[in-house]
């Protein structure tokens, strides 16, 4: 049985404009273990996804449909019921570490304050579970470091007590939102490395959402291409990079430039990021699709399976977008 | 083919007051860029990379003229930067544009688009009559692959790459010969940095412009540059021709700074064994004595500690600062 499955989620925020439409109708299943990838440029939904299923929309945001976890509906869940899941279940960590962590409160306090709450630890406890978890991620001298305040270390260092902090519960579930994307290339790879051997250590099941294709090869089982706020393609990893079967993720996947080869001139995708206040009918990439035909722009495709696990939404036969 | 920039032993210092120290103590001395040279050729495009606090910026600004450097020699078309009349600096400031990380913050919000674009024309050539104004910044926002009818919208009206192809065509009314790009693409999506790529690899070729491309994606730099310099703490480790410097690097942080690049293929991705470069940058306040890369460096010795090393050429106009430099193929390259 699958470990979270998001079934039909839509995400819609009520501003001054207007409706904005962030998610319509995600799919998603991912089970204990499993890392997936979900990927998408901006305004594809996929960090309004991350919240809904934490409960932290904006608000003025509403979800509906269903995000079951380990068998619960976590939508419609009261706050205090939500509170045990999200605190001891499920684990997040955000793009900019700076801006998550307290800054008028010792890494100590902040990260002891979880294990008090959740875990009813006394707060001597609470701190030797700390300094652990900080060893785990590759804090030096963590034991006398855990008294500094957050602007006493660097951006990977802070990203690294954000895991620490994330992981103090043991949650079955780490979602992280744009880990690396605020951080050096050289930082990132002993981040993506560490992500790794937590996943090893401790079984933890992780959607990585992000936008850097070289990150997701690396790292995730399974990729969500995300449009819109709508699956386009879903598959292996390795499925799904070797034979793209969607004009979106072909153009992804071309438009950026690789170390490893030589390339005259970048394919691009043309046109911008959709507004989500002004979706099309139809397919939300019909607008910038190289061979959107007349019903895309008025008739939604389907998520179609293929083979095992790969799925796609598009009116256009395979053969035509390869 | 004619050097139209040359910098030598290039050193940038700021003065740095540490919090609550008393007016009279000395401030601390911050060298953000130290000793770089580089020569760049008409029609060129230089490729600098390195981390954050590489002070890959701080040398774009002080080509530019906008930070005083405190060491070393600029030479642009044959003048000395330090040493240019004031008409002479606002030519300078003509032939030499820049554009930024982030397109939206770049742009005045209380202008319009076609105001944004007119600016520097209107500020360098007061007697432009309004008509001719108007044609220039309609050609130019055409070029630059935006519709006309958009030059009396505000900044706030445009998606990040629309932006940045504003900030682009503000940066070239004055036909400039050199554009400084710092980060130009870092803020954009996959799809549309792809765009404004190949767009300003469009205009290089045809404006016939030389580019200084400023970027912490190595990927995208080696796309497009003909050269790349990798910086380190201020210090330039290697300089060398682009695929020269990605294929066969020879410094041992290039060799470390190629093999963290993710490449998009989960087959070579998830096979590939990378030696990962441990701990951070090193504060710039007190970089490490001899080679500042010697902190985290694999092939460090104990005589690395005391003797700053010399960049040579090790042929083909490929220049190291090591002098355990070994060429390693990090890469399988298809």
């Amino acid at each position: 049985m699958s470990l979270l499955n998001i079934q039909d989620l839509k995400v819609s925020f009520t501003t001054p404009e207007g409706e904005v439409n962030a998610v319509n109708g995600l799919n998603l299943s991912l089970n204990e273990g499993e890392t997936l990838a979900v990927v998408g440029e901006s305004g594809s939904g996929k960090s309004q996804t991350a919240f809904a299923t934490m409960g932290l929309l904006a608000k003025n945001g509403r979800a509906t449909g269903t995000i079951n976890f380990d068998g619960q509906n976590l939508l419609g869940m009261s706050t205090k019921a939500l509170n045990k899941v999200r605190s001891q279940q499920i684990g997040m960590i955000f793009q900019d570490p700076m801006t998550s962590l307290n800054p008028y409160l010792r890494i100590s306090e902040q990260m002891a304050e979880v294990l008090t709450l959740h875990k009813g630890m006394s707060k001597r406890d609470a701190i030797t579970e700390s300094v652990k978890m900080l060893d785990a991620v590759r804090i030096p001298d963590a034991r006398n470091r855990i008294t500094n305040y957050p602007h006493e270390f660097s951006g990977g260092m802070r990203q690294r007590i954000m895991i620490a902090m994330s992981l103090l519960c043991r949650p079955r579930l780490l979602i992280a939102d744009e880990p690396t994307t605020a951080l050096d290339v050289t930082v990132q790879a002993q981040i993506m490395q560490l992500l790794g051997d937590i996943r090893r250590e401790f079984g933890t099941a992780i959607i990585l959402i992000t936008h850097d294709l070289g990150v997701v090869a690396g790292f995730c089982d399974r990729t969500l291409v995300l449009y819109g706020g709508q699956v386009m393609e879903e598959g292996q990893t390795e499925t799904v990079f070797a034979n793209p079967t969607h004009p979106y993720t072909l153009g992804l996947l071309q438009a950026v430039p690789r170390l490893d080869r030589e390339e005259v001139e970048l394919a691009t995708i043309a046109g911008e990021p959709p507004d989500m206040s002004r979706l099309p009918a139809g397919c939300p990439f019909s607008p910038r699709c190289a061979v959107a035909m007349d019903r895309c722009a008025t008739q939604r495709p389907a998520l179609e399976t293929l083979e095992a696990g790969h799925r796609r939404a598009c009116h256009k036969p395979i053969a035509e977008v390869a | 083919m004619s050097t139209i920039l040359s910098v030598k032993d290039l050193s940038v210092t700021f003065d740095i007051r540490r919090p609550g120290a008393w007016p009279w103590t000395p401030a601390d001395k911050l060298h953000a860029v130290n000793e770089v040279s580089f020569d760049l050729a008409a029609g060129e495009c230089l490729g600098i990379v390195g981390e954050s606090g590489s002070g890959k910026s701080t040398l774009a600004r002080a080509i530019v003229g906008t930070v005083p450097s405190s060491g070393g020699q600029i030479m642009f078309e044959g003048g000395d930067l330090a040493n240019m009349s004031s008409a002479e600096r606002r030519v300078h400031r003509r032939d030499v544009q820049m554009i930024f990380q982030d397109p939206l913050a770049a742009l005045n919000p209380r202008m319009t688009v076609g105001e944004i674009i007119a600016e520097p024309l209107i500020t360098h050539e007061p007697n432009t009559p309004r008509a001719e104004v108007k044609k220039r910044v309609a050609e130019l926002m055409e070029r630059v692959g935006l519709l006309p009818n958009l030059i009396n919208r505000y900044p706030h009206e445009f998606s990040g790459g629309q932006c940045q192809r504003i900030g682009i065509a503000r940066a070239l009314i004055l036909k400039p010969k050199l554009l400084i790009c710092d980060e130009p693409v870092s803020a954009l999506d996959v799809s549309v940095q792809a765009q404004v790529v190949n767009l300003l690899m469009g205009l290089q070729r045809d404006f016939g412009l030389s580019l200084i491309f400023i970027a912490h994606d190595l990927s995208v730099v080696k796309h497009i540059s003909d050269r790349i310099m990798v910086l380190y703490l201020g210090r330039t480790m290697e300089h060398a021709d682009a695929h020269a410097l990605t294929t066969q690097p020879e410094h041992p942080y290039t060799q470390a700074l190629i093999s963290s690049v993710p490449i998009p293929d989960p087959v070579l991705e998830k096979a590939r064994s990378r030696p990962i470069l441990e701990g951070e940058l090193p504060s710039p306040l007190a970089p490490p004595s001899g080679c500042v890369f010697r902190t985290r460096c694999v092939k460090a010795v104990a005589s690395c500690a005391n003797e700053r090393p010399i960049m040579t050429d090790i042929g083909h106009h490929h220049y190291v600062a090591c002098p355990y430099h070994t060429p390693k193929q990090v890469l399988e390259t298809a």
